[in-house]
């Protein structure tokens, strides 16, 4: 397989370097090439596009111009993102340079000073979740579970920023996609209907309007937990800082007392895939996961696992059938 | 031809021109009457014995003009230089014929829609005007006298759609003693109309009112019906259709059946009927939509029958006193000639799991409009009960949400037009048959008809919460005390200013109306178009809703656009009017303006044959050359562009009326020519 | 208040080049892609979806409608824009496709430029982050933080330690920040981009 242009974002040297130690260790058994974009700088996250339009475009421009310099016989024009907001902010620049063509002609007379250009089109930017889904596919991925995690029930908690507003159409759906959920079922994990999967957690707020911020923390953490999920799962550095190193400030505001760790979907891959925890980023988490990893392997017991909510009765009036599900 | 004017051929015409003012539409921004003094000077040779201009030609007295002018002056040619000929043509021709001219040798130049409309420089759209003054009095001197073809009209005719529209248009041609043909895709007519419980404003019991015209349609003597059979075919044109008819296997003789119902009740195999119920409730495998079916006869359906599965079974069969069930039946074909067809199949609903937020499909009590209608129905799944999926549970607070997959660029632009009452009258439901507190949600609030507004009136009497904001989400992941097991509307109160979450036990989704999933395939049986939404288009929006542009096809009801029951009527008796007109007449004059094969040049390429949009070219596979149908071509001249042979011709633009024209536009015909360079 | 009044009462410079061009249009300019801000039927979906909506002084709706209505200060002044969690729900759902997060991005651009926002710290965390990113290349967590805190929250930074702590023994947050290599090609490029401006 060729390689993929990587950028990584700021976050996935420093608070997310679980997710960068699982995604290396997982490299291996995927087969997948990444080519960190040389010398990239950071995307701004939502900062910059508050304070000025044409450098906040520019900084984003800096690395779609450096990434599209880097092609050549050895990779695809494909950048592969890890972070949401990075992941965002590469894909609406190269869609709104497209659309009002004004606005690339200002980014690109920027980038000339520094002598790069960028032309609008040239790069498809995807996410890494969407990548090892739709092109590694997830057969491939099933082939290399090695440890099913067969008893841990987990809430797949995709964040907003991937799956919208998604200009290219990469996501199967803008509320309740599937992506992140059937990932997990292929790893052997029972997986929640979480009705919550794509609703914010809150992004900076936590450092602008805590009062804000906690509360869309702990609307996740309590959903998550009145589905008894063992553990969160998500995609997003700041998704994973937000629920897991400010759960304490949350329960104290709240005085509330949840414990839910959250982890990166690519740790559970790796889990999956017979690596050793520790080389996964495991132990990284503020929020401790050792309670609910020891459930791997382990059968629960009936009772334990009755869902508060009945979803659909078997008599009373039929239901509409929906896509992809087997007819009642 | 060469431009130097030379080569022009010789004009023996008296030609009349008359430039019109138009109020000041033309005159304030060309200078008319320098364009009629010029005409008269400088296209003299050409022909031109007369030129005038007036303020507004299509009068009485600006058609006088023409009338005496061709007698006074023994014009031969008439070039009127005004709007648009999809205005006035007909006008202009009339008045020809009028004055003893051929119609069809006067020639309409458009200077307002192509000139004074669409430039503001005086001078260029004064010279651009005399250009296009010149190239009508070119093309007009190859004009020919033609006359309209007569073709004879049928007396029968095909209405395909047996719901409110179809029965309307049905039973007003078979009243004035018209035999026609009524085609109906589901084993009963009735349509959705037949769904509903009560219909608004004025509550009417939908069956009770409905189904009268439906056993009127099934007893009539002049009326065939068809049911659970489809068109495949349709050949032949306006007045001489040949339509072909599939008639899909009941399974069930249809002469010895007494609609007993004995089968239905025997039958072991229960099926959700997705068409009659919305899928919220069951019938058998040999079923009858509902009791009230016209004609009573029912249907087994093999998709479902586990006779067809597994050749067991037959309870049916056995059970059956009259023996009429007959598994042996086989699609039959029938083929019918008809006059003139009446298009009336109906809307889909849209289809609200694509609206995620709502929930729809994952979260039990949400419903959709037609779902409700079968719960409030009391021949419904529930006798009329309103209560929760489970079946038993009443629910206490009901959200109606307006707009769901309308005027919404996600889904569909348009407003479904019916969706505002529809949530009234549900909210009335409601209130009637539980007590429940009702909120309805809305953008706007469209009531426009005849006591629509005091409906809307009656149920804020009685008590119906109203919140102005579209619904954002609809979810059951409780977030605030009293939440828990609810579902919860989450919505801005755009009035109040704040954003609300209303917990409730049901939630209704008052979904679009769109057309039918074939719609597409459907028009192109029938050689008309959709629009790009996917609705049939009409001939003019505001004055000729019923009729298309193919002669002989009309439209009626919402297969035309959303539309409410009256409307529906309405436009299925205008259409019957329409056909009677055509019958009483007996023939129908087609202009034309068409298009013909040169048999000597035509190859047998057959590069045409498929790029008709009417339908009109026939291929001759003995003679292996083209024709082309009169009656059917519009006169497009789609085909005429692309044969390579140049082998088709047009009456009425044929290539060298065309060439004239264009070097008349380029002024090549004066003396001496003008060069037209940097205007 | 009639805008007239407004621009009166202001203290701050009103910074409006063109004095011709309606509010409504001045912020549609600035916004990057296609605002489509004039199409708002004021259905209040935006205000429905919005998970932080409880805390701004106004809904997005009604935000917009102050703009289509010309209060331009009051709009400035909402701290709405600094409210929204950029989370994208309002823009998938809009029925008229308006692009909403980017119009609040737009209107703190706008904001800050006058010095129009109230009480928020948001402008200065996003100025400080930006000047970490236009010295290094990079950002810097801790920097950031600790000149945040110290800045604007200096007694929230006991309750912070243990978290601070645990990120930092857990080598999730580093004490020195990173740089990129070719750090003048970045300051040349935003120095010559911020010299143009969006308004066509």
């Amino acid at each position: 397989m060729s390689r993929y242009l990587f950028y990584p974002g700021c976050s996935m040297e420093s608070s997310a370097i679980a997710y960068h130690e699982s995604l290396m260790a997982i490299l291996g058994p995927l087969d997948l090439n990444l080519e960190e974009i040389e010398d990239w700088n950071c995307c701004g996250a939502t900062e910059y596009l508050g304070i000025n339009l044409i450098p906040a475009y520019a900084l984003i421009s800096r690395n779609l111009a450096l990434a599209a310099g880097q092609i050549n016989g050895h990779n695809n024009n494909t950048v592969v993102a890890s972070c949401s907001a990075c992941y965002l902010n590469l894909a609406k620049a190269d869609h709104y340079m497209k659309e009002r063509p004004v606005l690339g002609e200002k980014v690109n007379l920027a980038l000339a000073a520094g002598g790069l250009k960028y032309q609008p089109g040239a790069l498809e930017i995807r996410h890494l979740l969407d990548v090892i889904i739709n092109d590694i596919g997830l057969e491939t991925v099933q082939t290399k579970v090695v440890k099913p995690l067969k008893g841990l029930r987990v809430a797949p908690y995709l964040g907003c920023m991937v799956p919208r507003p998604d200009y290219n159409k990469h996501w199967s759906d803008h509320e309740h996609p599937n992506e992140l959920d059937r990932l997990l079922k292929a790893l052997g994990a029972e997986v929640i209907d979480f009705p919550l999967k794509t609703h914010c957690c809150g992004g900076h707020m936590p450092q602008i309007s805590p009062s804000t911020a906690f509360e869309l923390i702990r609307r996740l953490i309590q959903a998550a937990d009145e589905y008894h999920a063992d553990v969160m799962v998500t995609v997003c550095p700041m998704c994973q800082m937000n629920l897991d190193a400010y759960q304490g400030e949350t329960n104290r505001h709240f005085h509330t007392n949840y414990h839910m760790p959250v982890l990166f979907f690519t740790q559970l891959m790796g889990l999956a895939f017979g690596l050793e925890p520790r080389k996964l980023g495991f132990g990284k988490e503020l929020v401790d996961a050792r309670k609910a990893m020891s459930r791997i392997g382990v059968e629960v017991p009936q009772d334990e696992m009755q869902p508060r909510k009945a979803r659909r009765k078997k008599e009373g009036l039929p239901m509409p059938s929906m896509p992809g599900e087997e007819a009642e | 031809m060469s431009g130097n004017g030379k080569n022009r051929t010789e004009s023996k015409e008296r030609i009349g021109v008359y430039v019109c003012h138009c109020g000041s539409n033309i005159a304030g921004v060309v200078d008319v009457e320098d364009v009629a003094q010029w005409a008269a000077r400088e296209l003299a040779d050409r022909g031109v014995v007369i030129a005038r201009d007036y303020k507004f030609m299509c009068s009485s007295l600006g058609q006088e003009l023409i009338e005496k002018d061709i007698k006074e002056k023994n014009l031969t040619r008439v070039v009127v230089a005004a709007c648009s000929p999809h205005l006035h043509e007909n006008t202009f021709r009339t008045a020809c014929n009028r004055g003893g001219l051929n119609p069809y040798l006067c020639e309409l130049v458009s200077i307002r829609e192509q000139v004074s409309w669409v430039h503001t420089d005086k001078a260029a759209a004064t010279l651009k005007s005399k250009a296009v003054l010149s190239g009508g009095v070119e093309r007009v001197i190859h004009h020919e006298p033609l006359e309209p073809l007569h073709v004879p009209i049928q007396s029968a005719s095909l209405v395909v759609g047996g719901g409110i529209a179809g029965i309307q248009s049905a039973l007003e041609l078979a009243d004035a003693g018209y035999h026609v043909y009524m085609v109906e895709r589901e084993p009963s007519i009735g349509g959705h109309m037949a769904q509903f419980d009560k219909t608004f404003p004025t509550l009417d019991c939908s069956a009770c009112i409905l189904t009268p015209r439906m056993v009127s349609v099934g007893s009539h003597p002049n009326i065939t019906l068809l049911t659970w059979s489809e068109v495949t075919k349709v050949d032949g044109y306006v007045g001489n259709f040949e339509v072909t008819i599939r008639q899909k296997p009941r399974y069930v003789n249809t002469e010895l059946c007494t609609g007993c119902g004995i089968c239905q009740e025997k039958c072991p195999k229960k099926v959700i009927d997705e068409i009659y119920e919305a899928g919220l409730g069951y019938r058998k495998a040999i079923y009858t939509p509902f009791p009230q079916a016209v004609p009573k006869y029912p249907v087994i359906d093999p998709d479902n029958c586990i006779y067809f599965e597994r050749g067991t079974c037959k309870a049916c069969e056995k059970f059956c006193p009259t023996e009429a069930i007959d598994f042996n039946q086989e699609d039959e074909y029938i083929t019918i000639n008809v006059g003139n067809i009446i298009l009336a199949t109906g809307y889909d609903l849209f289809d609200p799991r694509r609206v995620t937020q709502y929930g729809y499909g994952r979260l039990a009590n949400v419903f959709t409009s037609l779902e409700f209608e079968r719960l409030t129905n009391a021949a419904g799944p529930t006798n009329g009960e309103v209560v929760l999926r489970d079946g038993i549970t009443k629910p206490s607070a009901v959200g109606i949400i307006h707009c769901v997959g309308s005027r919404d660029r996600n889904f569909n632009n348009y407003c479904s037009v019916i969706c505002c009452m529809q949530g009234l009258k549900f909210a009335h439901l409601v209130h009637e048959r539980t007590g429940a507190t009702a909120y309805n949600f809305y953008i706007d609030m469209r009531t426009a008809y005849k006591a629509y507004d005091e409906f809307y009136q009656r149920v804020l009497e009685e008590g119906t919460l109203f919140v102005r904001g579209k619904v954002a989400e609809v979810t059951d992941a409780a977030r605030l005390p009293g939440e828990e097991g609810k579902l919860i509307i989450q919505v801005e109160d755009t009035l109040a200013g704040k954003q609300r979450r209303i917990p409730v036990d049901m939630v209704i989704l008052s979904a679009a109306l769109e057309p039918r999933h074939d719609a597409d395939e459907v028009a192109k049986l029938f050689g008309i178009s959709c629009s790009a939404d996917g609705w049939f288009i009409e001939k003019h929006p505001k004055l000729d809703p019923v009729a298309t542009m193919t002669e002989g096809v009309f439209i009626a009801g919402c297969v035309q656009g959303p539309k409410d029951i009256p409307s529906s009527v309405s436009q299925g008796a205008a259409a019957s009017a329409r056909v009677l007109g055509r019958i009483q007449q007996g023939e129908i004059a087609l202009e034309p303006i068409r298009a013909s094969v040169i048999e000597e040049k035509c190859s047998g390429c057959r590069i045409c044959n498929d790029l008709c949009p009417f339908s009109a070219i026939i291929y001759h596979d003995d003679r292996m050359v083209t024709e082309i149908n009169a009656a059917l071509c519009q006169g497009c001249g789609t085909c005429i562009a692309a044969c390579p042979a140049g082998a088709i011709t047009g009456t009425g633009f044929s290539n060298e009326q065309v060439l004239s024209q264009i070097e008349g536009l380029l002024m090549l015909n004066l003396a001496p020519p003008v060069e037209i360079l940097d205007a | 208040m009639t805008a007239e009044a407004l621009v009166s009462e202001t203290k701050a410079p009103v910074i409006n080049p063109n004095p011709n061009l309606r509010f409504l249009e001045e912020v549609s300019s600035r916004t990057a892609g296609v605002s489509r801000l004039e199409m708002c039927i004021q259905c209040g979906t935006c205000g429905g979806s919005c998970p932080s909506a409880a805390d701004m002084d106004h809904t997005p709706r009604m935000l917009f409608a102050m703009i289509r209505a010309g209060f331009r200060e009051e709009a400035l002044r909402s701290n709405t824009p600094w409210i929204c969690v950029s989370c994208y729900h309002c823009v998938v759902r809009c029925p008229q496709e308006v692009h909403i997060t980017d119009v609040m991005y737009t209107l703190k651009s706008m904001a800050i430029a006058e010095k129009l926002y109230k009480e928020t710290t948001a402008p200065d965390f996003s100025q400080t982050f930006v000047d970490m990113v236009e010295n290094y290349g990079r950002s810097y967590e801790f920097g950031l933080a600790t000149r945040h805190y110290l800045k604007h929250y200096p007694l929230r930074l006991p309750s912070m330690a243990p978290m601070g702590l645990g990120l930092l023994t857990k080598k999730r947050m580093e004490i020195t920040p990173r740089r990129i290599e070719r750090i003048e090609q970045l300051k040349a490029i935003l120095a010559r981009a911020k010299e143009l401006e969006l308004l066509s």
